[in-house]
């Protein structure tokens, strides 16, 4: 082990001196918040007669409620305003953005990689995770290796970017390789592997290995739970009848949890379609792996032109509307099912 | 498994992985008729696979620079090097090229994760309280329109939000005034941005908690003349504890982990979170993967700590949660 050096020393004394007026602001503002509440809760309490209930209301629903309008409702709708805009906000385009959205040739293939990424992500990570749930379901601890694929999960997905970016790493097969991916085919005699993440359209199907790892987890823990609710009398019924295997699984399994892969499904969908940390961390959006969300990003607060960030805004909410209300609405059905 | 949990979870979402005693549904039938070793080969083979890619990163982290750059992670196995130099670099500076450290942005997130999953989980386990036991006109109208705004992405608030936390906001080429919020404290537009984009999906499931309560605790309180003030505080914030503690996991994992929120709101500055600094770095360093691999090892060092320490609340509240929008 190195001797520790200057740095720690400096890091020491800079770093206290740097940290107590963060944390003396954290706990002000925590402080201040929960004060007032409570103080607004000591004087409204003692509110008599009619007033009771509209000043409970008031108190109790008046800062989500506000919150909300300012913080999605105003901006959804002046997002939608912006986008029929020029850069700057002040001339009125029309449906131009849109129009550059649709047909600008840059722009074409993003939305066509955006699409790739629906297409591959969410039935990769939708079938390894029922392919799991099926055989982890056979398994006597399954708590383990459910914990540990469930894992990538819990980082976010820049530590995961960094992790496979890692992984990806390429040097010239002369070399002694640092990167897995480019180690493990050497080994296996392929001579001369490309640089993996500068090679279209390998890159982007790198790229959805970080969200397939992250992803399948999910999918793994939540139709697993779906499988072992399926009633045992069902199951045993169709044993009887001679189902076994495959045949059991295609004619009574999947039906069963039908919902469930529907909702896991439509899950990784939204989050693949809302993909950005990904692409932003391994390759920035360069060599033809941009996608739509980091293009909004990048055209708003790179680029300032805040009519194309919101068309492109826009674009995404309409993506992300039918699939989502499929979901929310599913979730209510679930629960009045209860 | 307790009614609380299933009532914490609106979603087909499984309780946690139950002992193998507990075990119940799939019927020995089904188990027998798939049942083979090979089940439990495979299920390892993809287990190992999952987790290599973390061991690299760790293996990587603690290993020299100079032999980061010169072999393999694997070859750590037959050649065992190791150093915390990279650690105490990352964090303080050192052997960075003059980028700084990475503890300032360790603390940052921290600072700006508290106040982000304590402010929406308080604000939203009230009204929660209020549109399911205070009867009034539009209480499902308000319910039903908070639980349809999860259906916005965060995307589209992102630019008229800004524009309003920096006092930049114009209707029809006339200007609002409005507050800087970072004139009060630098953390202040991420907490407020996160406490909003946070409310619906938490209002939504403390509502399904909070609404299952028994109805005959709410009037015998009414009865002996509580108000609502005391019934929140004595009966629905005691009663919702599990509900409150997974959506508070949720939260607090969610914005640790966030990079988009963070980048808009605090991006840039010396108020950013690890993840925010984290993805400029990977294009910074370039090639210095024992600074990254360490620099990322402590970001997520804590979610994997409150992943394994709190696994049940964890696994309940990620997949409650996981139609955030």
């Amino acid at each position: 082990m190195s001797v520790p050096h200057l740095s720690t020393a400096v890091l020491s004394t800079n770093f206290v001196a740097d940290s107590i007026p963060k944390f003396t602001q954290m706990l002000i503002a925590l402080a201040v918040f929960f004060a007032v509440i409570l103080l607004i809760f000591f004087l409204a309490a003692r509110a008599r007669g009619k007033a009771q209930t509209p000043l409970a209301l008031l108190i109790f629903l008046g800062p989500a409620v506000v919150l909300l309008l300012i913080g999605l409702v105003m901006p959804a709708i002046r997002t939608i305003s912006l986008s029929f805009f020029n850069a700057d906000s002040n001339k009125f385009v029309g449906g131009k953005n849109y129009g550059w959205a649709f047909t600008d040739p840059d722009m074409r293939k993003i939305l066509i990689t955006t699409v790739l990424w629906l297409v591959v992500a969410p039935i990769f990570a939708t079938s390894l995770g029922l392919m799991l749930a099926l055989l982890i379901d056979r398994m006597k601890h399954e708590s383990v290796p459910k914990s540990f694929m469930f894992m990538p999960m819990a980082i976010s997905f820049v530590g995961a970017s960094i992790i496979w970016k890692f992984i990806y790493d390429y040097r010239d097969p002369s070399n002694a390789q640092i990167g897995l991916l480019n180690q493990v085919v050497l080994w296996l005699g392929w001579k001369n592997p490309p640089n993996w993440l500068l090679t279209q359209p390998l890159n982007n199907f790198l790229l959805m290995v970080i969200m397939i790892w992250v992803q399948t987890g999910f999918a793994m823990v939540v139709l697993s739970a779906a499988i072992k609710a399926i009633p045992s009398d069902v199951i045993e019924a169709a044993s009887l009848d001679g189902a076994t295997g495959v045949r059991l699984f295609r004619t009574v399994t999947v039906p069963m949890i039908r919902n469930t892969l529907v909702v896991v499904f439509t899950t990784i969908l939204i989050a693949v379609l809302k993909i950005f940390d990904i692409v932003r961390t391994v390759t920035g959006g360069q060599f033809g792996t941009q996608v739509l969300s980091n293009e909004m990003y990048n055209q708003t607060f790179a680029l300032y032109d805040n009519g194309r960030g919101a068309a492109l805004a826009v674009v995404l909410f309409v993506g992300v509307l039918p699939v989502m209300t499929y979901n929310v609405v599913q979730l209510r059905k679930e629960r009045a099912n209860r | 498994m307790t009614v609380e949990s299933q009532q914490t979870i609106p979603t087909s979402a499984p309780p946690p992985p139950p002992p193998p005693e507990h075990r119940e549904g799939s019927s020995a039938a089904m188990r027998a008729s798939f049942s083979t070793p090979l089940a439990s080969v495979i299920v390892v083979i993809i287990t190992v696979l999952w987790t290599i890619p973390i061991l690299g990163l760790l293996v990587t982290s603690i290993r020299p620079q100079k032999d980061v750059a010169s072999s393999g992670w694997w070859t750590f196995f037959t050649h065992p090097t190791f150093t915390l130099e990279n650690y105490t670099n990352v964090l303080g500076g050192g052997g960075s090229g003059g980028s700084g450290g990475l503890a300032p942005f360790f603390i940052n997130s921290f600072i700006i994760t508290i106040p982000g999953a304590l402010f929406p989980l308080a604000l939203a386990s009230m009204a929660a309280y209020a549109l399911a036991w205070v009867p009034f006109r539009g209480s499902t109208f308000i319910f039903f329109a908070i639980f349809a705004l999860q259906v916005v992405p965060l995307q589209m608030s992102l630019i008229p939000l800004l524009q309003l936390f920096n006092n930049n906001f114009t209707i029809f080429g006339i200007h609002i005034p409005t507050p800087v919020l970072s004139g009060y404290s630098a953390y202040l537009p991420v907490w407020i941005a996160h406490t909003m984009f946070a409310l619906p999906l938490a209002t939504f499931l403390l509502h399904n908690f909070i609404s299952q309560l028994p109805r005959a605790l709410f009037e015998a309180a009414r009865v002996d003349g509580a108000s609502h003030f005391l019934i929140f505080r004595k009966i629905v914030l005691p009663l919702s504890t599990p509900a409150i503690a997974s959506f508070a996991i949720f939260q607090f994992l969610w914005v640790w982990n966030d990079l988009l929120v963070a980048l808009t709101f605090a991006g840039g500055s010396n108020n950013a979170p690890l993840t925010a600094r984290l993805s400029q770095l990977t294009g910074a360093f370039g090639s210095k993967w024992e600074l990254l691999t360490s620099g990322a090892f402590i970001a997520i060092i804590v979610p994997l700590i409150v992943f394994f320490s709190l696994q049940r609340f964890f696994v309940r509240g990620l997949l409650a949660g996981s139609v955030k929008g």
